[in-house]
Parts: C-alpha cells; structure tokens; sequence
C-alpha cells in the first residue's frame, strides 16, 4: 500500500522549549530540526526565542548565537558568512536558502529551520552531500581541450566570455537541487539543476572542444530528461541564478545537433 | 588516561592539509607527478576561503600596458616594507606569469580585454618602472576571482582523480623524536572515526587565522589550525605580528569589499566628504598600500572626521562610476553591500573600515615550501617530511605587509613548487615511516581531555575573550603598555582554558568539539602574535608602534621567530631577511624610505 505519511522513526516530534532571554522586547522565535544519530530518538523541534535587540541580522547571526549561548549542540555548517562558500544552505521558512544571507526579519512569525530537503541527514541541519558531490564529477567538470595550448592564455572574446556569466557563479550549495521535486524522486539517475547548469557552463565555454562528448553523456532520458521546468530551482537559487534556462539550453542543443 | 580509541591506518606519499587554492594546487602537481596523495579538508574544497578572495592576481602579463617582473618585484619587496625575503619575491614575481597562463589553461573564467585577452586592473602598491606610475597588473575575474580560481583548482583535481577526506579535522601532526613530521592524525567528522595518515611529506595548506580578532574579512573557519599544530610540535612560526587590516570591511558585518573597487575608481572620504587619502599618500591616494591606507582611515577616525552618528567609519564612493562597469566589474560586492549594509552602490557610498584580513606570518619555509626552524647558528634547518604552502606559510614574500592581489598568486606558485619540491624528494610508492607512539598519545590526549571537557566556560565565551584582547590590544596602531596588557589579559583568558565546557559528547559531526579544539588553536597563535608585537621595538608595514614610529634597520630587519609552549609561554628568536636575490637578472633592491 502506498505510505504517503513518513515513516514512524522520521516524524518530527516536538522537542525542548528553550527560555526566552530576561528582559528582551523584541523576540522572534525559532524552531529547528534536531537530529541526533547517536541517541536512537525521532528528529524533533526545539524551540528558540532570540532578542533581535541583540543579534546580526541574518539567520545564521541568530543560529550562531544560539549556538553559543544556548544550545552548543546544535549542528550546522557555515563558513564565509558572505554567500559565497554554499556551506549554511539550508530550509528557512519553508525556502531552500542560505542562511548566511537570509535576513531575519523577511521572514514573518516564527522562523522554521529544516536541513536542505529529500537529503540524508547527517546531524540536526547538516545533510549528507556525498551523492551531489559525486554528480558533479560525473560530468568531469573541466575544460577539456585537444589543441595543445598556445605559450600564451587561449583568446576568449568578450562576447564569448558574458556567456559563462550566471553560471560560473554557482557556489555548489544544492539548494536548486534539493528543491526539485523531479530531483526528490529521482535523485540516483536525474543529475538536478545545479548539476546541468555546471554542466551547461562548458558546453557554452568557447574555449572548450568536448561539446559532442559532454552533449552525448547528457543524452539519456534520466541525467537530463528528468527536468520538466517546475522552475523551483530558478525561484530559490540564493545567487539569483537561473538553472532551469541552463537546462533548456542544453535541452535546444540538444535538438539542434539532432538537425 | 584515553579511552582507547580505534584508528583507521593509512600510507601515502604525500598527504596536504587543507584544500584552499594552495592546498589543491599543491595536490593536482603531486598527483599529476604520480605520487599517491591524499588531501585531508575540514570543508569541502570549494568551501575553502580562497572562495572569498574577490579583486584578482598578479602578474606582470602587460596586457593592458608595459610591464616587467622586476617592477612588480619591486613593489612587493617595498609593500613588505623590507621583511620580504628577496629571494623568494623574485622567485614569486618571475612565475607569476606563467602561473596565471597555466590557471587559464585550466579554465579559470577571467574577464577578459577587447582583444579577448586576460583583463588587468589596477590595485594598491603596484606600479610600473619602480613607482613611477600605477601598473594594471591584478588579473580579475570580475570580482570573483577567488572563487573562479578555486572552483577550477577543485575542478582540475577531480581530473587528476585526486583522493579527498572531506570533513576531516587534522588534530596533530605525528613527530618523531628527531623532530621529523611522519603524518597527522585526523577525525572524521562524518562518522567519528579517527585515522591516522603517514606519509614521506605531509604539506600544511591551513589558512590564516584571522578569527583570532573579533572583527575580520576571514571566515569562521579560518582558524589556523596547521600554525597550531606547528607550535604543538615545538616549532617557530615567523612574523606573527603582522597581521593585515584591510582598509575596506563592510562597517559592522566586516565582509570584504575588494581593493578592486579603488583601482576600479572608487575612494575613500570623511565625514566632511574630504579625500583625505590625497593628504597620506599624495602619488597613489586611495591605491596606496593596504597599511597606509587602513592607518590613515584609523587617524580620521581618531580625530573626529568619522562617518556616520558614532563617527567610527569611513565611506567608500562608487557612486560616481558608470553603473554598467559596476555591473560587468564589481558585481560581487554590488551584491555585498546590499545585503549587508543596505546600500545600493550606485547611489550611496559604502560604509567601511579597516578590518583583520590576513596574516602575513605563518610557518617558516624556503621557497620549495620545506618547513624551516632555527638549530644552533643554523637559521635554515629544515624539518624532514613538513612544508607549508599559502597563508599558513611564511615563505616570506609579504614581509610586514601583503600587498593586495599578491596572496592569491603566493597560493598557486608556492602550491606548484611545493609540489615540485616533494616530487624531488619523496619516493614514489615509498615506505611511510611510523612516529613514535607517545607523539600519537599527545593528540589523543589533548583530543580526549577536549571531548570530555566539563568546566563551567562555555567555548564561545572564552572565545569572545580572546578576540577583544587582541581586537583591543593589537590592532592598527600599538603601543608598548597596550601590547603588554594584552599579553597578561590573554593569558588570563588561556588560563580559563582547562575549565571550558564542552556539551556535545558525540563523535559525529561533534561542532562544539571542533570549535573547542579551534579556540586552543588560535589561543596559542594570538599568544604569539601579541608577543610578537611587544617585542618588536620599530614600526613596519602593518606592525605600528606609536611609542616606535620609525622602521629601525639596524637592529630589526630580521624576522621573528616564536615558539609557544602548552602553558601558552612565548619565547623568542630571529632570522635573517634574505636581501640576496635568486639570481643576478636582479638586483638587491636596498631599503629605502617607503612613500607612496
């Protein structure tokens, strides 16, 4: 019989309820995934209220500072602070994002806190990332000549050189593809936004020669097929890039190469 | 005593600390030599910090204008206002060139010149036949450089099929009893296993530690974390007192906002909306070396010209470019400012101020990246089986003061030579000697004591601790009694050490151990660094004594060397600058006063 509840062990059940800090008047509340692998318990919500009177901006200001003082167990990743690094993605009121860059107070009522989703979890909000990463070596994402190369840089027009804009910038951060329903289903084969669109980025590079091979290992009902231009990536790409285009631009060389 | 722990035991050639740009440049010149490496990272590689490095690297390519590797030597030796080992820069500034060609051959995006050639543009301290004129030299990749080149390094690592351990933290180096590396012992984070790399060379790619202050441009993982074990070994770090505040983090977040936007046109101005920099550097202004820039935005501040209603900032204008160059250029840090200071650039200026941005001390090498310690007279004795390769070395190209654009290109020639070096002196497939056991017990012991740490300090409070004292002690400008209060209060804030509290007792993905073990860490890297800074009677580059405002030659053109032991005593000794150079194409370049 099909199931369309989670299993009994993946419910999320409430958890612990955390003081407010005395004498704050502008609170927000958070509540956040829990995960532990060591205890043998159901994911839970815990409950956090910050005093905004006295924490950064963004949510990752706030997570860190329940870190800190509240909870040190609570497990996340973050690095840069910036957005570029891709470390902190993950599901905010209800929107793959990252958290570093994601202010707090876009987001009304209490700000949910999830891992990125459809992903196998670590700890608390740290998703195991092993698969995407594997994916995108699976497109062998390098420039691949057979020229050999000039004693000088290979010439790239400026022209040439726009087209790799909005997709060199990708920061690998998976929130595209972990909000892609196609993606959710079929994640072993389908290779996701984020992928194609790193994908994309070489067929487009001027510089590269491999554009048949690259065409040729993307022509498969699953690898590429599998978008059908629900354009959740485009909506939630935190860097405002936009892999659903990519992605039907790989689908029109496709077409045009058939002739 | 530890509980006993099981070890994953492996044997590789060469195995690299870090997978930031030097780390993985260093990885694909290893494998592509055939040496069986492996490259441990405590973030998935292009999560490293290079990631962040925004305006460009250097190289006298003279795509847009004439230029010379001796002119770009020059300046570098000058921006280090002569504590850069001669020797080294030139090696630096003569491969530049070829490095960036070799980068692009890998596909590295730059931005390119009407010709479709590598664009260049102009950034601080770099001019053209010896301060004559500014030098278009940094080579962009709009302002992303970093990232572009980092991806790209990740990207041609997965060519050469390179084995990563992501996710692993290093926690010590494994020495032997005549003080040779053997390897590192490191915990997976994913599973909590611990394993043990022996390898003929173990090369440290670790990164600075910039989080060692409160407020910085670095992120929450740069830690320092290979200088650490470094002290833990009973080695010298070098130059640790100067620590570089860039000139332009956002006011209050302290995000980088890239020197590229000066050499794109922007400048700086006061609270009475002057130019002051024209009053501190009247040839290069607001492209004067990072030093002189972030010094004379401290004394506007200082005396009352700052912006904004604490009057503690200075404005950044880039109001008054052309929004399409800000756009094709500068979108980077467009997007920066919006998000974290609410401005829109093309119509206010950017509230800024100086803020800790690199180190240049580090782990002191040769140019072939071989980890160096004084023995006796013998101020070059090498460590078998270490080197050190990016920020966390000290080659020293920057000497007191890194001039902009300079680090990513120390990233990936010394990551290339070290590679080279190894290739040179490794045995491909050869035997990995053991360490001793009591090395291995030291790292377990510290690592058990952390885990089960039940004091009464929470990490990030003594954290905070250490980051005032030396965000209050050892900024900007110094002075001996300061130095020295920073010295006793950051003692105060070690000796607290052994009461801190750790309440995650899980072995996965454990990150309160992982920033209990990141605070012992900097702890003993901010010891030598204010230590560093109180012992050095002169003012050079980034290291300002009001009480010494003068560079004193005779007595310090020489690097420092500090060692720190567990109860956080820093002693000290010297080396001698390298005024020598590599080859006679160059000339010594002898010091002179430094005007910009």
């Amino acid at each position: 019989m099909v199931e369309f509840a989670l299993p009994k062990h993946a419910q999320v059940q409430p958890g612990k309820t955390h003081a407010a800090p005395e004498g704050a008047k502008r609170l927000k509340e958070f509540r956040i995934y829990r995960w532990n692998p060591d205890d043998g318990r159901n994911p839970q919500l815990d409950v956090f209220q910050v005093d905004l009177d006295d924490c950064a901006p963004m949510v990752l200001d706030a997570l860190i500072k329940l870190k800190n003082e509240v909870d040190p167990s609570l497990t996340f990743r973050r690095s840069c602070r910036e957005g570029v690094c891709g470390s902190c993605a993950m599901n905010i009121d209800g929107t793959n994002t990252l958290a570093c860059t994601k202010a707090i107070e876009e987001v009304e009522g209490p700000v949910k806190v999830y891992p990125l989703p459809h992903m196998a979890v670590v700890k608390d909000l740290v998703p195991d990332m092993r698969h995407f990463y594997a994916q995108y070596a699976s497109i062998e994402p390098w420039l691949k000549v057979e020229s050999s190369p000039p004693s000088r840089e290979r010439l790239q027009s400026k022209a040439e050189r726009d087209k790799i804009d909005g997709l060199y910038e990708c920061i690998l951060c998976a929130c595209c593809s972990t909000s892609c329903p196609s993606y959710w289903w079929n994640s072993d084969r389908y290779l996701g936004p984020a992928i194609l669109l790193q994908a994309y980025r070489w067929l487009v590079d001027s510089r590269d020669e491999a554009t048949g091979e690259r065409l040729d290992q993307l022509e498969d009902p699953f690898r590429l097929y599998r978008c059908h231009t629900i354009m959740n990536c485009a909506k939630t790409c935190p860097k405002g890039l936009n892999p659903a285009k990519a992605i039907a631009e790989i689908k029109q060389m496709m077409l045009a190469r058939q002739g | 005593m530890p509980q006993a722990y099981a070890i994953v035991d492996h044997a590789y050639d060469v195995v690299v600390v870090g997978a930031g740009g030097a780390g993985l440049r260093a990885v694909v010149g290893l494998v592509e030599q055939g040496l069986k490496t492996a490259c441990l990272t405590k973030v998935f590689p292009t999560r490293s910090h290079t990631v962040a490095a925004q305006g460009g690297i250097s190289a006298a390519l003279g795509n847009m204008g004439p230029d010379d590797w001796r002119y770009h030597m020059y300046d570098t030796v000058k921006g280090s206002d002569w504590l850069g080992d001669q020797d080294a820069i030139e090696y630096m500034c003569r491969a530049a060139p070829e490095a960036i060609i070799e980068l692009e051959h890998y596909g590295v995006p730059f931005s390119r010149t009407p010709e479709g050639k590598i664009y260049q543009r102009a950034f601080g301290g770099m001019t053209i036949e010896y301060g004559k004129s500014q030098a278009l030299r940094t080579c962009a990749a709009a302002d992303r450089t970093g990232h572009a080149m980092l991806h790209t390094l990740y990207q041609q690592s997965l060519r050469h099929k390179a084995e990563f351990f992501v996710e692993y933290i290093a926690l010590d180096l494994l020495m032997d009893d005549d003080s040779a590396c053997r390897g590192v012992l490191a915990w997976n984070l994913d599973d909590g296993t611990l394993h043990r790399f022996r390898a003929q060379s173990t090369v440290l790619a670790t990164g600075g530690y910039g989080r060692a202050y409160f407020s910085c441009t670095s992120a929450h993982t740069c830690t320092g974390d290979g200088n650490a074990m470094v002290l833990r070994a009973g080695l010298p770090l070098q130059d640790m007192e100067f620590v570089q505040f860039h000139p332009t983090g956002i006011y209050g977040a302290g995000c980088l906002i890239t020197e590229g936007a000066r050499g794109e046109g922007g400048y700086l101005v006061n609270a009475n909306g002057e130019r002051f920099m024209e009053r501190y550097a009247p040839s290069a202004k607001d492209l004067a070396s990072r030093d002189v820039v972030s010094r004379a935005m401290t004394m506007e501040v200082r005396e009352g010209r700052g912006c904004g209603k604490d009057k503690d900032h200075i404005f950044l204008h880039l109001d008054h470019l052309d929004p399409a160059v800000l756009a094709e250029r500068l979108p980077g840090i467009s997007e920066s400012a919006k998000i974290f200071a609410g401005v829109d650039v093309t119509r206010q200026p950017i509230p800024v101020q100086p803020t800790v941005h690199y180190n240049m001390g580090g782990i002191p090498t040769n140019p072939g990246g071989e980890v160096l310690t004084k023995r006796g007279a013998d101020a070059n004795a090498k460590v078998p089986g270490l080197m050190a390769v990016g920020e966390a070395a000290c080659v020293s190209v920057h000497g007191a003061n890194r001039l902009g654009s300079n680090s990513l290109l120390d990233l990936v020639v010394f990551g290339r030579a070290a590679a080279q070096q190894a290739g040179k002196t490794v045995t491909k497939g050869g035997a990995a000697p053991s360490a001793p056991k009591a090395s291995e017990e030291r790292a377990l012991g510290r690592f058990d004591r952390f885990r089960h740490a039940q004091g009464k300090e929470p990490t990030a409070k003594l954290r905070l601790g250490m980051q005032r004292v030396m965000q209050g002690h050892c900024a900007v400008f110094r002075t001996g009694p300061l130095l020295e209060e920073g010295v006793r209060e950051l003692a105060a804030v070690r000796a607290r050490l052994p009461e801190v509290s750790v309440t995650d007792r899980s072995l996965v993905w454990n990150s309160d151990l992982v920033e209990t073990l990141e605070l012992d860490n900097l702890m003993s890297q901010a010891a030598v660094t204010v230590s560093g800074a109180a012992n050095r009677l002169e003012s050079r580059g980034a290291h300002a004594r009001e009480d010494y405002p003068e560079r004193d030659d005779a007595n310090w053109m020489k690097h420092t060397l500090a060692w720190c032991d567990d109860k956080g005593q820093v002693t000290i000794d010297y080396r001698p600058v390298h005024l020598e150079t590599l080859t006679d194409e160059v000339q010594t370049i002898p010091p002179k006063p430094r005007v910009y």
